[in-house]
């Protein structure tokens, strides 16, 4: 399989979990599938089948909301069967609509409230730099979750001990929870930002995989850390979801669910 | 104490190389000796005490053991939910040491003050919660809380905290220590405040009373055991804390003792519920809060207590 039929798959999965679970955030959702697709295929050194490698390279979700996402990354990419994702946000599920500590192996940590995963990571990065492990890390965040103070602290903090190992990655798709992020807060010139931060800036689209995969595999040799900004499309995939903002919280009706199939070439 | 903090720590480092200090920008020289061999695992955080929190979590996830240090407001309330998540929910082995805690820094105001940080680090699950009185107590206690491999928060004191322990006796935490055995009337003090329950001890000694007083080090979790036993053995229970009289040291005691059948009579006294301002000295904030012998004596007699 492509990594675009890859990326196809998730999304309809995404849908239908989301229209079967009532579970919300699908647009959140659809617009970092090609990044996840792209880390967990392509950049990332992991083991799904022996998930706690201390060797291995580590995911962190800063976007909570998004955590179907990445559930349905780790089920397609062999870490457990995708049909344990219609357990999503049931009770006593292990698929907690954000991720808690009883979630599944290959979720590294909490997430839900935003801001803490760049904090999160750039500690756990400045304790393997201590012990000379070659561990790398990688952050997904939102635009509206930049919007929180603590990621520019760790900005600053993981810039100043030179973080090499260190990767954040902007899904930056426009729009958060109630409305433009452009216009709800400052964020462009978005790299100029992170650089001015004292961070290796790149900006790619979001939806190109080829794209993504270069990015991501020139941050590995890069000497400090790098931030790629990637534009993105909230609802990426689905025409009628695209840059419309109800699918933050909208959940699709079985009908919406089989356009959406139809639209991602799903059989 | 928090010269007595930056020695122990430096001392435990030099065995234990998973041990590190996060530092929020505060302590000049104090942490020089650590750093004289082990400058990498003495980080400034920068005066960014929320990421500081989340930093150290994630080093705890990956094998270390950090400490969190700066003034309490900063890294008790500032940062509570950084706490929360990051170091209690996901029950990472981090210690939160707030120092010059209460009225410590009475004269820098409000800002400096932290009356209610045992309030919000006891509310949290998983959270320990150890307030020693000086200088002894946390060298006894702070190896233990590395052994407890937990969350911590450990509140300390500023400098030149008056000893308050005759001789060096074995303290255990989790367990109360009983300076002086009595009757009738237990004083159970918690923190910096212990000369202050000491000199209510010997006031109430003159007017022929026979007080037990107890240093209760370890607000969370509570000694039981002794609390079982005290219910039965006295009277009068007071309480003494640098700390607002609700949430703190005084509530978790009442709380408990509250639900007991046929508890003592509660007296807890602490800051009251206002904001302490324009004070010189941490003598005079105590005054204005009513954190005085003949105060707390007053209070007594109204309640006939003496």
């Amino acid at each position: 399989m492509t990594l675009n039929s890859i990326a196809a798959q998730i999304r309809y999965t995404l849908c239908d979990v989301s229209s079967q679970t009532k579970t919300p955030h699908l647009g959140s959702c659809l617009s970092c599938v090609d990044i996840l697709t792209v880390l967990y295929w392509r950049t990332m050194h992991i083991t799904p089948n022996n998930p706690a490698n201390p060797e291995r390279d580590y995911f962190l979700l800063g976007k909570g909301h998004a955590a179907s996402a990445l559930y349905t990354t780790l089920a397609y990419r062999d870490y457990f069967s995708p049909t344990a994702l219609y357990e999503h946000g049931q009770t006593d599920s292990q698929f907690e609509e954000h991720p808690g500590i009883h979630a599944p192996a290959g979720v590294e940590t909490v997430s839900g409230s935003l801001g803490h995963a760049l904090s999160l990571a750039t500690g756990m990065a400045l304790s393997k730099q201590l012990q000379g492990a070659k561990n790398r890390f990688y952050v997904l965040m939102g635009d509206g979750e930049i919007n929180e103070g603590t990621v520019w602290e760790a900005a600053m903090f993981a810039a100043g001990k030179r973080l090499s190992n260190l990767v954040a990655i902007v899904d930056f798709n426009k729009l958060q929870g109630t409305g433009e992020s452009t216009e709800i807060m400052h964020l462009e010139p978005l790299e100029e930002k992170w650089r001015a931060f004292g961070w290796h800036t790149m900006r790619v689209d979001g939806h190109d995989i080829d794209a993504l995969e270069q990015a991501l595999e020139t941050a590995k040799s890069i000497p400090q850390p790098v931030c790629i900004v990637a534009d993105t499309v909230k609802g990426k995939g689905v025409s009628f979801m695209e840059n419309d903002n109800n699918w933050h919280y909208r959940i699709p009706t079985e009908e919406e669910v089989a356009q959406a199939k139809q639209e991602l070439g799903i059989s | 104490m928090r010269n007595a903090f930056a020695r122990v720590l430096t001392e435990l480092a030099k065995d234990d190389e998973s041990l590190l200090l996060f530092y929020a920008d505060i302590g000049n020289r104090l942490f020089n000796p650590l750093k004289e061999f082990a400058e990498e695992r003495a980080i400034n955080a920068g005066i960014a005490e929320a990421n500081m929190a989340s930093m150290a979590a994630g080093s705890a996830m990956m094998g270390h053991k950090p400490f969190i240090y700066t003034i309490t407001p900063f890294t008790t309330s500032r940062n509570f939910e950084q706490i929360k998540i990051d170091i209690a929910y996901q029950n990472q082995p981090v210690i939160i040491v707030g120092t010059g805690s209460g009225l410590s820094y009475a004269n820098l105001g409000p800002t400096h003050h932290s009356f209610e940080d045992i309030a919000l680090m006891r509310a949290l699950p998983n959270m320990h919660v150890i307030c020693p009185a000086d200088a002894y107590e946390l060298e006894q206690l702070m190896p233990q809380l590395i052994e407890l491999n937990a969350p911590c928060y450990f509140r300390i004191g500023k400098k030149n905290e008056p000893a308050v322990h005759e001789g060096n006796p074995a303290l255990t935490f989790g367990k109360v220590h009983v300076m002086r055995p009595g009757e009738r009337i237990a004083v159970l003090s918690t923190g910096t405040i212990m000369p202050l329950a000491q000199a209510l001890v010997s006031e109430l000694t003159e007017h022929g009373l026979s007080p037990e007083l107890v240093s209760f080090h370890t607000v969370k979790p509570l000694d039981e055991a002794y609390l079982n036993d005290a219910i039965t053995r006295f009277d009068h229970v007071i309480t003494l804390e640098e700390h607002n009289v609700s949430g703190g040291f005084g509530s978790a005691v009442l709380e408990y003792v509250s639900e007991q059948e046929n508890g003592p009579r509660m007296h807890r006294f602490g800051i009251p519920d206002r904001f302490i301002d324009q004070v010189h000295s941490t003598a005079d904030a105590r005054a204005k809060a009513g954190l005085t012998v003949p105060d707390i004596m007053s209070t007594l007699s109204e309640r006939g207590v003496v």
